[in-house]
């Protein structure tokens, strides 16, 4: 048996490692993805008082701490039984449409994009965010750079503090905007319905006219028939904030609809004694391994799943190329994971245009933005649609709200299974007796997982320099047989 | 001349620290101009094998995130530690815990059981599966890393020649940091904080303090707050008086207290401590008594005044009975 390691991958809650093992013909024999690092939010949250959880969870994540805050402070609503004021809701959802814009972004330029972009075979010194503005344009680079400047400027107005925001708490946010920030947040998300096009168009000019990619996405070495999952609105649109979360089958018909308080009705976690992260799967198909098909739990929640499971986008621009996407791809649901970097820029585009919808709404410099909670606080759970997955948290308090059980499902945990499969399958298919495992096989296997943008895909592609990887192929004694330099 | 060696690195962290690099926006070109950057891992692929490789000391500055809590992160710590000449202990969590160190309020066991037990969607089966250092399958070993029972500060680790403060530290004070490097201005004294400033967050707070006594406390979802009074004075939970400057008191301009994120103000050890004697001084009462019954209205005090720096207090964690 030979064993191939890569170490790390970085970040999820920290780090990633892939361990590949080989049989004695030099064909895969399995796959072990392993998550590293625990922190343990579950435990030390208990006696927080609980407004302070949207405050504590976001360092859950500061990629997207939005999504934690978001999530944490629906379920203090919950918990305290308020509602908050429209105009509360519409500056979260604002908040959180343009951070929701800006992380799709930095994925398709930095992270994702390049291997299109670029060419998944290009040298790994090109593969990066240089190389996509040595492609596409100088003047390409500089927008993306004015997007994250744009979408963390209005993040700091609304949030309070560009990472980590402080201001949404139970029944409502400490801070609304004046007419002033309003019209200067609309010229932002005038701006960023515009790159949302942009993007678009450069995703069909660069990867759907080239045949070449459009046969790698729709390859079987990157496909699974799974369970999708999105929040939906009521009309079964895609909602990034809001709604119930719906659940379809490998066939696309609807498997489930859920409200948050119900989650626990539908999804339950997997443990295994190698890895520190847990696996969801849909509790009432149950846990058969990691496989898919329609007997197993495995689900999958990524802006694709949210897409499958939706029937359509709630903006006109981004519901055009929704349908495009589906005509070209053969119809719904697309099992094609590297789909979802299509799916990835329509949801850019629909998040750039509920923002500018957002901001011109009248009652988004309403004054009325608390609702002062006066009922016992208990229980109560909060469901958003974090970039890279459905993102539950659950909490009970004690009658002064002061926390006793936190529950958290947190976005990428919900793909843990999925991209394992992924990464097993991608290895599966590209490492074969006699066939010289190179440092372009490598990155194919990569992308397997990039395209899920779990938060430990940070890893590869964006500043300038080298871009090696080890990958040392052991014997049974552990004796060095090959290694390969990605460089 | 050959440019200067840069390293960046997350252990127990969130990457809110990496996302405060790339904050510098356009300038992130500079940087990346002025340094050779050696090691990245959220940004560039690199492995440890590629800095394990280094000579000592060839790395001129690295910027060291997040908290110590596993086997892995120290170890990396200490290849750090022999590979750099200036470790700089960045934000909160590698310069006092951060926000993982609450950790150290509970046990490594307590973690694991509600984490792997008792949370309600895990499927418990024999009786409980945890996490394992070493997993035999039936194709090989493989390996995660030891969890440890005590979050620790990147100093209590290993040697740390200063520290930048904040949660996550604010761009323009990292860009401030980055820029004197690059300028090859004189050092500060090993130990100096950078990219803060040497007053307390109530110095940069535009709110009025009238420093009122007051008799009942206030939790933030419980009233509405007057925008331009301190909120302390209106009986709101604040950590302003007992953290440093730097961050422009971000919380307080969007109506939040302050939890402390830029740790205590200069000459203070620890930050619990001068938070209990900045609310001492504030209580309307003399009497033991009622000061107590005031005092009993603020809830959660360990976790409120020690929510970033816990590991490196006085305390360092609490020890269960």
């Amino acid at each position: 048996m030979k064993q191939i390691k890569i170490d790390p991958i970085t970040r999820l809650e920290g780090h990633g490692k892939i361990d590949i093992f080989l049989n004695d013909d030099g064909e895969v024999e399995n796959t072990y993805f392993q998550i590293p690092e625990l922190r343990g939010f579950e435990q030390f949250c208990v006696g927080r008082p609980v407004e302070e959880l949207p405050r504590i969870t976001t360092r859950i994540c500061g990629v997207c701490p939005e999504a934690h805050h978001m999530a944490s402070a629906k379920a203090c609503d919950a918990v305290f039984h308020v509602d908050p004021p429209p105009t509360a809701k519409k500056l979260r959802q604002l908040l959180y449409n343009v951070f929701f814009a800006g992380d799709h972004t930095t994925h398709f330029y930095a992270l994702g994009g390049p291997d299109f972009i670029v060419g998944p075979s290009a040298p790994a010194s090109e593969r990066n965010i240089l190389g996509v503005v040595k492609k596409v344009g100088l003047e390409v680079g500089g927008k993306v750079i004015e997007m994250r400047k744009r979408t963390q400027a209005v993040l700091k107005v609304l949030g309070g503090k560009q990472t980590h925001q402080v201001t949404s708490l139970p029944g409502g946010v400490s801070k609304g905007i004046t007419q002033e920030e309003a019209k200067e947040i609309e010229q932002h998300c005038l701006w960023f319905v515009e790159f949302g096009k942009f993007t678009i168009q450069a995703f069909n000019d660069i990867v759907l006219k080239n045949q070449e990619y459009v046969d790698l996405i729709l390859s079987d070495a990157f496909a699974h028939k799974t369970y999708y999952m999105g929040l939906v609105d009521a009309n079964n649109r895609v909602n990034f904030y809001d709604g119930m979360v719906r659940v379809v089958d490998p066939e696309g018909k609807e498997f489930v609809k859920y409200s948050p308080n119900e989650y626990l009705d539908n999804i339950s976690e997997h443990v295994e004694s190698w890895t520190y992260l847990k696996f969801p799967f849909l509790k009432k198909v149950g846990w058969k391994g990691l496989v898919d098909g329609k007997d197993s739990g495995v689900y999958r929640a990524t802006p694709l799943s949210r897409l499958n499971a939706s029937d359509g986008m709630p903006t006109p621009f981004a519901q055009a190329e929704y349908e495009k996407m589906y005509s070209t791809l053969g119809g719904k649901p697309v099992h094609a994971t590297l789909a979802t970097h299509w799916a990835r820029v329509i949801e850019l585009l629909s998040a750039a245009e509920m923002a500018l919808d957002l901001v011109r709404d009248p009652e988004i410099t309403g004054t009325n933005i608390r609702t002062i909670p006066t009922e016992i606080p208990t229980e109560g759970v909060g469901i958003v649609e974090a970039p890279r997955g459905t993102l539950t948290h659950h909490y009970t308090t004690d009658a002064k709200g002061m926390v006793t059980k936190v529950n958290l499902i947190v976005g990428t945990t919900n793909n843990y299974a999925p991209i394992s499969m992924s990464i097993n399958k991608a290895a599966r298919g590209l490492i074969k007796k006699g066939v010289e495992v190179t440092e372009g096989t490598l990155n194919m296997i990569e992308m397997a997982f990039r395209a899920y943008d779990p938060c430990f895909g940070c890893a590869t592609h964006t500043l300038p320099g080298q871009m090696p990887l080890i990958v040392r192929i052991h014997d049974t004694n552990g004796e060095i047989l090959d290694e390969i330099k990605r460089n | 001349m050959a440019k200067p060696k840069l390293a960046l690195y997350w252990a127990a962290s969130c990457g809110g620290c990496e996302i405060a690099v790339l904050d510098i926006h356009e300038k992130i070109l500079d940087v990346a101009a002025a340094f050779d950057i050696v090691f990245w891992p959220c940004a560039m692929d690199f492995k440890y094998q590629d800095v394990r490789a280094m000579e000592d000391k060839s790395i001129d500055l690295c910027l060291f995130n997040g908290s110590i809590r596993n086997s892995e992160a120290a170890e990396i710590a200490h290849m750090l530690r022999a590979k750099s000449k200036v470790v700089v202990a960045f934000g909160s969590c590698a310069l006092e815990g951060g926000i993982p160190g609450l950790a150290n309020l509970t046990t490594k066991e307590d973690i694991l059981r509600v984490v792997y037990k008792d949370t309600p969607s895990t499927v418990t089966q024999n009786g409980g599966v945890y996490p394992q250092t070493h997993s035999k399958m039936k194709e090989g070993s493989i390996e995660i890393p030891e969890l440890w029972e005590t979050v620790k500060s990147l100093d209590q680790v290993i040697d740390v020649e200063y520290y930048v403060p904040g949660c996550p530290p604010q761009p323009e004070q990292i860009w401030a940091v980055i820029e004197h490097v690059i300028s090859g201005r004189p050092l500060p004294p090993k130990g100096s904080i950078l990219g803060a400033t040497d007053k307390t967050c109530c110095d940069e707070c535009p709110r009025d303090r009238k420093e009122k006594k007051i008799k009942q406390f206030y939790r933030p979802f419980e009233i509405q707050t007057d925008p331009n009074e301190c909120l302390l004075d209106q009986g709101m939970v604040c950590m302003g008086p007992a953290t440093r400057s730097g961050c422009g008191a971000l919380c307080t301009k969007a109506n939040m207290p302050c939890r402390g994120c830029y740790g205590p103000p200069p000459h203070i050890v620890d930050q619990g401590a001068k938070m209990v004697s900045a609310l001492a001084s504030v209580i309307d009462s003399t009497e033991p008594e009622e000061i107590e019954r005031i005092l009993d209205q603020i809830a959660d005090p360990m976790g409120t005044f020690y929510r970033f720096s816990l590991a490196h207090s006085i305390l360092r964690r609490v020890e269960k009975v």
